[in-house]
């Protein structure tokens, strides 16, 4: 998930605005939802959307670890997702979308996935 | 085929029906079963249960209809009323006649009634079927003034387990023994002058060394005067002075009898002639009766077992017995008086601590013989099994009162041969076996060997031979913590840990997840920890708790003002309709008794918030581990038949315990009568109201399984009322698991309900004084959440449905209208990636 030349950022908010251990969800201009979650130093990008239930509504999950993966779990119906791969640990098959995120001068950045 | 007629269809005869069907391979016999009770055998040992609920169904014995066996006729209500020993037939008192090839009379026993004078005026009962005790129930509800009593003549065992059921239906208890002490066959007379004490303590009068002389009725009242000159004035007398085997249609047939009255058997219990057995309390084994049930059942499988064509002698029975009293611990086993030759006795006497425990051990001091616990019979059931066994440590060692000493003996201890299961004949060995071959949990093993099944108080052995023999129960939270809940609870309640990262950092490993966050959240906010989404705490909240509103599928909100009680102004009725109208919410009347506003966004909460606080009114809890609503009946301000004010109680009452945290959600209700229409006894706590105050009833439960509420206090006024539940709340919030509602957590609880109300009404523990403080803190620090948040710039930043355009409603939600209010339009499932 290195970045690409052509690939395209958007600020999103303060460092400050995304609490340790859990997300926040931002609005990109094509209308797509991201949902950014924050572990310790780290910050991941997914889209908002539950797979499970079609409600946008993932960064509103609890984040955590399985096994050591970084996971959110959904707020509808608990399904857990890789923060780094976006893939279900809960069912097979299913995944949703990744956004990579950074963080440039204390501002967070989301980038076209 | 042969045909084998049982007459009388108790614990016992149901029993022999089981075993004889289970073990009759070869199918050899056809089963008439005759029973003078209008219904199947049920669980007479739990009678007394019954006035928790007066539910007849809750002591029925699982398969006593025998449905669907064709192999097994039952007629019931109509008894046999002769034995006709030359033509092999019994003919019943309605007329029907059948041949038999072996009868088998199980006709169990009758109260004794001394023929005092008045025995037999209306209001004097006996106590020993469900009839019994339904006459007893009506007795007590006739109209009337004052506190009501009653006379319990006879204080043993049944005795005082009547005196209790009394209790429960709200009279004052007095008990009659002629003997020097209370339980006179079972306890010596140390433990029986404690046993004194702890009953007279539950409020019950005892009254011993003395006969009944007389009864007479004046009116509606009986007067009883007692030998030594005391005068009683009562509502109802019951006798329990001892019980008499039914032989009478062994008598009229000519068959033996003992001695001492029971229709007289050998080991193999065989009558007098050789195709009629007796069994169960009715029989005279070599002479001598039992009156509890062990023996009988033992009894049963040595017939069934000749029925079918093997040897089997009955065994030297087991008569230990423990007393079911709540609150009162008191256990007899093996030779309680040490009548065997060279008995010794070894007695700790702890008058302070209210415990007396003598053990019997033979004359060499090494092999247990018996023994006599009151006060704290926790030990019962292991020193029970080890009876005619070595002990594995010196006899007062092992009833010293030293502090840890609370299991001086395991069950490591135990020989395989040992009884664990007194009620099924189950001995350690069979109980391994059984978990050797893969039953690795209580209920597995319940079901394989039938231990723990009949009176349940060998259940707390089964899970200790588990854990014996290494099958691990585990308790761990998740792969985060390896503690439960409660002990965690216990964690941060003694380090006052007050942040999820230190806790983990120092008593679990990783980041977390989404069962001991919210465990904890609900940890610390029990414990008082300020706003549940202050700094560290909002991230840890559940979906609800996190933005204080119950998430609906389409990522919206519902909103839940609350309404104490169910009781609300026109004004604020108004006001509800029109914060709905305004924000274009769907509304419904819950089943809650108050109103549903669903289709919020995250961003218009707080402005929903804003209105329902301007008008008086704070949003409610229809999400959260915490109380929801305490419903009511109109009660007596109203109702014709209301005799407290349970709206008022149910108002204090949902102020009180708003806002609390605790393992699953609560509910409760107040109703104003017995006729019960507030619900309370599906509820984790109800009340209901009584001529003289309050019944409390907890561990209610609606839902996936429902379960009535319990008594756990009668005729209470409203302070101690208050006190109690304050205390029962506070007990479970420390102790239950995630997730567990007060009825299962009840349940499970080691000792049950007995034990729960020793800790929160008698003080057991010595932890009321802690929970009284934590319910006040509790109380005294509440504050209305969602104002919280309106106050707090911080915390309403974060109810907006994106970081980067706050005020932007989301996009994605959508309505379409129904029954002309708005419902959601589901999105689809776009963003479903394969792999
Ligand atoms: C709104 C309401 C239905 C209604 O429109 O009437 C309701 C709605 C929900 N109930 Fe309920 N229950 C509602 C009364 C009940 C009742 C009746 C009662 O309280 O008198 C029961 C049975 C009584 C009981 O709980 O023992 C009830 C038994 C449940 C259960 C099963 C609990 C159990 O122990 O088996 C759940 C699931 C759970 O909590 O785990 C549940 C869960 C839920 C949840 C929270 C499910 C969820 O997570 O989304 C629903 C959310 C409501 C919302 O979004 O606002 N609801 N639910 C009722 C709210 C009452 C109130 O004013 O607070
Ligand atoms: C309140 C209470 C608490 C108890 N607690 C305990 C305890 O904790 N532990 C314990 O071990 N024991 C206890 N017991 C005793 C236990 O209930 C009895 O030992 C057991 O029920 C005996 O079973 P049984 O089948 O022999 O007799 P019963 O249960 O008395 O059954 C006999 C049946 O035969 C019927 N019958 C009688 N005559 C005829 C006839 N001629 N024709 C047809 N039917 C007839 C009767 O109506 C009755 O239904 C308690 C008893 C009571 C009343
Ligand atoms: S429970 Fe009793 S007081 Fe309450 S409404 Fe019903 S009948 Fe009236
Ligand atoms: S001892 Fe009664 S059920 Fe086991």
């Amino acid at each position: 998930m290195t970045a690409s030349a052509e690939r395209s950022w958007v600020a999103v908010c303060p460092v400050g605005e995304v609490p340790t251990g859990a997300g926040v969800a931002a609005l990109l201009a094509d209308g797509a939802q991201v949902a950014i979650f924050r572990t310790g130093k780290e910050f991941f990008g997914l889209s908002n959307v539950d797979p499970f239930s079609g409600a946008a509504v993932l960064s509103r999950g609890i984040v955590g670890d399985s096994s050591g993966v970084p996971v959110v779990a959904s707020p509808i119906y608990k399904q857990r997702f890789d923060l780094v791969t976006g893939r279900c640990l809960d069912e097979d098959g299913v995944s949703v979308r990744t956004y990579p995120v950074r963080v440039v001068n204390g501002v967070v950045h989301v980038g076209s996935p | 085929m042969r045909t084998l007629v049982v007459a009388g269809h108790g614990m016992v005869a149901h029993r022999l029906v089981e075993a004889v069907r289970a073990d009759d391979l070869a199918g050899a016999w056809r089963v008439v079963v005759l029973g003078e009770e209008r219904r199947p055998a049920y669980d007479r040992v739990a009678l007394t249960s019954y006035v928790d609920g007066w539910d007849a169904a809750k002591l029925a014995m699982p398969g006593a209809g025998y449905e669907g066996d064709e192999r097994v006729e039952l007629r019931l209500g109509d008894p046999v009323a002769r034995v006709d020993r030359e033509r092999k037939t019994v003919v019943t008192a309605a007329g029907f006649e059948q041949r038999y090839d072996a009868l088998v009379l199980a006709t169990g026993s009758r109260p004794f009634v001394p023929p005092v004078k008045g025995h037999d005026l209306p209001g004097v009962f006996v106590y020993r079927t469900i009839e019994d005790l339904d006459a007893i129930r009506e007795r007590a509800a006739r109209p009337g003034r004052g506190r009501r009593a009653a006379m319990v003549v006879g204080g043993g065992l049944l005795g005082l387990e009547a005196a209790k059921a009394l209790r429960d239906m709200g009279l004052s208890p007095h008990v009659v023994e002629m003997g020097p002490r209370l339980m006179p066959l079972q306890v010596d007379e140390g433990g029986g002058a404690l046993l004194r004490r702890l009953i007279t303590g539950l409020d019950v009068t005892v009254h011993t060394g003395t006969s009944t002389d007389a009864i007479e009725a004046d009116g509606d009242r009986l007067f009883a005067r007692l030998g030594n000159g005391t005068e009683l004035d009562l509502d109802l007398v019951v006798f329990s002075a001892g019980i008499r085997p039914r032989d009478d249609l062994a008598r009229e047939s000519g068959l033996d009898v003992g001695q001492r009255g029971g229709i007289l058997v050998d080991r193999s219990c065989r009558t007098s002639d050789e195709n009629i057995y007796a069994i169960g309390e009715c029989a005279a084994v070599e002479g001598k009766v039992y009156g509890i049930v062990a023996p009988g059942y033992a009894m049963a499988e040595v017939v069934a077992a000749q029925l079918t064509g093997r040897e089997a002698t009955f065994p030297d029975p087991d008569t230990s017995t423990k007393l079911k009293l709540m609150g009162v611990d008191v256990a007899s086993f093996g030779d309680a008086h040490a009548v065997t030759e060279g008995a010794l006795e070894v007695v700790v006497n702890d008058a302070v601590g209210g415990t007396y425990k003598k053990l019997v051990v033979s004359d060499d001091t090494k092999t247990l013989l018996g023994g006599v616990l009151v006060g704290d019979a926790s030990e019962y059931n292991t020193l029970r099994a080890l009876v005619g066994e070595r002990l594995p440590a010196d006899p007062a060692s092992i009833i010293s009162n030293a502090p840890s000493s609370g299991s001086a003996i395991g069950v490591d201890a135990l020989p395989d041969a040992a009884q664990i299961c007194s009620c099924n004949a189950v001995t350690k060995g069979a109980i391994t076996h059984a978990i050797g071959e893969g039953c690795d949990s209580v209920a597995k093993v319940k079901a394989c060997t039938r231990a723990g099944t009949a009176c349940g108080s060998c259940v707390p052995l089964l899970g200790k031979l588990l854990t014996a023999c290494g099958v691990e129960q585990s308790k761990a939270l998740c792969e985060h913590f390896t503690q439960s809940r409660a002990e965690l609870f216990e964690i941060v309640r003694a380090t006052r840990i007050d942040r999820f990262s230190e806790l983990i950092r120092k008593h679990g490993k990783g980041d977390g997840c989404a069962i001991c966050k919210p465990a904890v959240a609900s940890i610390l906010a029990s414990l008082g920890n300020g706003h549940i989404l202050g700094g560290e705490q909002a991230g840890l909240q559940d979906t609800n708790d996190r933005y204080l509103a119950n998430m609906q599928r389409n990522g919206t909100y519902s909103v839940v003002p609350r309404i104490p009680g169910g009781e609300i102004t026109p004004e604020k009725l108004i006001v509800i309709g029109e914060v709905a109208r305004d924000f274009g919410l769907y509304t419904k009347i819950t089943g809650g008794q108050r109103i549903d506003l669903f289709g919020a966004t995250v961003d218009q909460l707080p402005r929903i918030w804003r209105r329902l606080v301007d008008a008086g009114f704070e949003s409610g809890h229809a999400y959260g581990k915490a109380l929801r609503t305490v419903k009511s009946c109109v009660g007596s301000t109203w109702c014709r038949y209301g005799v407290q004010d349970s709206v008022g109680l149910a108002i204090e009452l949902e102020l009180r315990y708003r806002g609390l945290r605790s393992p699953h959600k609560l509910k409760s209700a107040v109703s104003g009568c017995a006729r019960e229409c507030a619900e309370a006894r599906s509820k984790d706590f109800g009340v209901i109201a009584t001529e003289k105050g309050w019944n409390l009833y907890v561990g209610g439960n609606g839902g996936t399984t429902p379960r009535h509420a319990d008594l756990i206090v009668s005729d209470v006024d409203s302070e101690t009322l208050i006190r109690t539940i304050d205390r029962f709340l506070m007990f479970y919030i420390r102790t239950a698991d995630r997730l567990q509602r007060t009825a299962p957590w009840i349940e499970e609880l080691e000792g049950g309900l007995d034990h729960l109300r020793a800790v929160i009404v008698d003080d057991s523990l010595g932890i009321c004084a802690e929970l009284d403080a934590a319910m006040a803190e509790h109380v005294g620090t509440y504050a209305d959440e969602w104002r919280g948040v309106l106050e707090d710039p911080e915390k309403l930043a974060r109810f907006s449905s994106f970081v980067n355009a706050p005020g932007v409603p989301d996009p994605s939600i959508s309505f379409r209208t129904e029954r002309e209010q708005k419902v959601p339009v589901m999105l689809g499932i776009p963003e479903v990636v394969g792999r």
